[in-house]
């Protein structure tokens, strides 16, 4: 690196030899420079899957979904052996049906959960299990949540939309404590004191005043759980295994999208695995309205 | 310099607050020891002394926000209208209900100015007419003018002073007896002080008030009667006390112990 001169140095001689211009080829700019081109160049090559998975979807799944089969894709049944046609309606139902039944179960679980351990504070040995038991879980093989319900409900009640709703619960559950556990932590004490000092009890701080300042975060953490659970297959093929017809009743196998992507691509007919890409497609829109939703609640922030 | 409306007599006063501390402990940390400080009805009473000196732990014993600091305990007695408030079936939320506080920091809630402002009265289930009373609040903490007009803006949207006035309108819609002031105008310039200190020299009309202070011009402006608080660090901790406490003029004109002394002309800090 080019020296540069001490004020001591550049008082003595008046100030003349004072320097502030931009070397560009001196060793500071230079590792300046590189440092950024790598920077740059590996994010460009993370983002490459990402895009290419789009493309892909775009161009194997995108020509069924933006047709003029557009409204059969979406609504019919599932083709038959070397039938033509067909659609993923019951699929998307399906899948629709049981984060319906998994958020139900898993939200006002998860949120109040993670309320009892804030209230009950970082000195009490429960609240303090619950986390690490959280924490834990978010790691947990989600084929482990299907097996778990496998053997709790499917074995006594068979395969059903309830299993799969359950099993999905399972997998939301660590997700949600978590991401709730930090918004509510991330509410600045200055307002709970405030709270505290205007007469409220503890029960009146969290739900007054920590879960609604907070409700922003909680709702990120929420959306993403959901979205991720939507993506799921390995627990529902213990669980709400497959159909080709439209749910009717909540204790019968129930088709999904992601379990109808496993078992078509794999077959060796060609509308089929058109329309496991169509599938996946449509999977990616519905995580993607998952995460816009999540992104403008909790831009809605004052 | 404001003008200051002293009464000419200040001894006969009602003592609203008498607060008698043997020892402050923070686990095995004894902050403050040995001060009896009464705070009178209608007046201003300002806690001065260096940093450590234990001026904000004694502040907030008063309406017992230090409960929620799991090590803290007290020993003494602070009688509130002769009861003692840190008797063992005293409600502390009780207490805070009758002797509200506004803080260092300006702390309004993430929701709306009215909200803010009504967070106490519906607290208290207040029944009646809501906006007239929030209205009322924010006149005489002197920011109607500048809100009124936005009342459902976010609280959070206003400026340092306005905030820390939105805090003083928050703190009395409820009416509270006493209002603990722990250093208010700290994080806020010169003109937004100067418009709190007004708004207490108003308050002090309905309201008693006690107020930290690191400045000592301000416990000058605004205070009728002036704690002096100092550390002793004979004892190897920096244990806080009172050292001397009396009518604002005569402590800092006439003060009777060498360290307040000391301090007032600015010899030590």
């Amino acid at each position: 690196m080019k020296d540069l001169k001490t004020p001591k140095q550049l008082r003595k001689e008046g100030w003349k030899e004072l320097n502030l211009k931009r070397e560009p080829f001196e060793i500071r700019s230079l590792s300046n420079t590189t440092f950024t081109g790598v920077t740059w160049t590996l994010a460009l090559l993370a983002a490459v899957p990402l895009f290419s998975i789009i493309f892909m979807l775009l161009k194997n799944g995108g020509a069924r979904l933006f047709g003029p089969e557009f409204f059969s894709v979406l609504t019919e049944l599932p083709p038959a052996g070397f039938e033509m046609g067909g659609g993923i309606g019951p699929a998307i139902v399906g899948t629709l049906v049981m984060v319906a039944i998994a958020s139900t179960i898993a939200i006002p679980m998860g949120i109040l959960t993670a309320v009892s351990i804030k209230m009950l504070g970082s000195d009490s040995k429960l609240a303090r299990a619950a986390h690490f038991t959280a924490k834990v879980l978010t790691g947990f093989p989600s084929i482990l949540a299907g097996v778990f319900v496998y053997a709790v409900l499917v074995i006594s009640f068979g395969y059903s939309a309830l299993a799969g709703g359950v099993a999905l619960a399972v997998l939301m559950l660590p997700t949600i404590i978590i991401a709730t556990e930090e918004a509510l932590g991330q509410v600045p004490k200055r307002m709970t004191d405030a709270a505290f000092g205007m007469g409220c009890t503890r029960t009146q701080v969290m739900w007054k005043i920590i879960l609604p300042t907070a409700l922003p975060g909680i709702m990120t953490g929420v959306m993403l759980a959901v979205a991720g659970a939507a993506g799921e297959s390995a627990p529902l093929l213990f669980t709400a295994l497959f159909s080709n017809y439209y749910l009717s009743q909540m204790n019968e196998p129930t088709a999904s999208l992601s379990v109808l992507i496993y078992n078509f691509s794999g077959m060796p007919f060609d509308n089929q695995i058109e329309l496991a890409w169509t599938a996946s497609l449509v999977l990616v829109i519905i995580v993607l309205i998952f995460n816009i939703f999540a992104r403008v609640i909790s831009r809605k922030k004052t | 310099m404001l003008p200051r409306s002293q009464e000419p007599d200040t001894s006969t006063s009602e003592t609203v607050i008498d607060c008698r501390v043997d020892k402050i402990h923070y686990g095995d940390f004894l902050a403050v020891r040995d001060s009896v400080i009464p705070i009178e009805k209608n007046k201003i009473t300002g806690f001065i002394g260096p940093s450590g000196c234990g001026k904000s732990t004694v502040l907030r014993c008063l309406n017992r926000m230090n409960d929620l600091i799991h090590s803290f305990r007290f020993e003494g007695q602070v009688l509130y209208h002769d009861q003692d408030i840190y008797a063992k079936d005293v409600d502390p939320v009780v207490v805070r209900r009758y002797i509200g506080m506004v803080f260092q920091q300006p702390n309004p809630f993430s929701m709306s100015i009215y909200d803010n402002v009504a967070f106490g009265l519906r607290l208290n289930r207040f029944k009646g007419d809501l906006d007239k009373k929030v209205e009322k609040a924010l006149k005489r903490a002197a920011l109607w003018n500048e809100v009124k007009d936005k009342l459902k803006a976010s609280g959070l949207s206003l400026s340092g002073g306005q905030q820390q006035r939105l805090c003083i309108a928050r703190a009395i819609a409820p009416e509270p007896d006493v209002l603990l002031m722990d250093e208010p105008c700290s994080a806020l310039d010169p003109i937004a002080t100067r418009q709190i200190e007004e708004l207490m020299l108003e308050l002090k009309n309905r309201y008693t008030v006690a107020i930290v202070t690191h400045n000592m011009q301000q416990a000058m402006r605004v205070a009728d009667k002036t704690a002096f608080f100092s550390v002793d660090i004979s004892q190897g901790g920096r244990t806080g006390y009172l050292v001397e406490m009396g009518n604002t003029d005569q402590v800092f004109e006439n003060p009777q112990e060498t360290l307040t002394k000391e301090y007032i002309s600015g010899e030590f800090s």
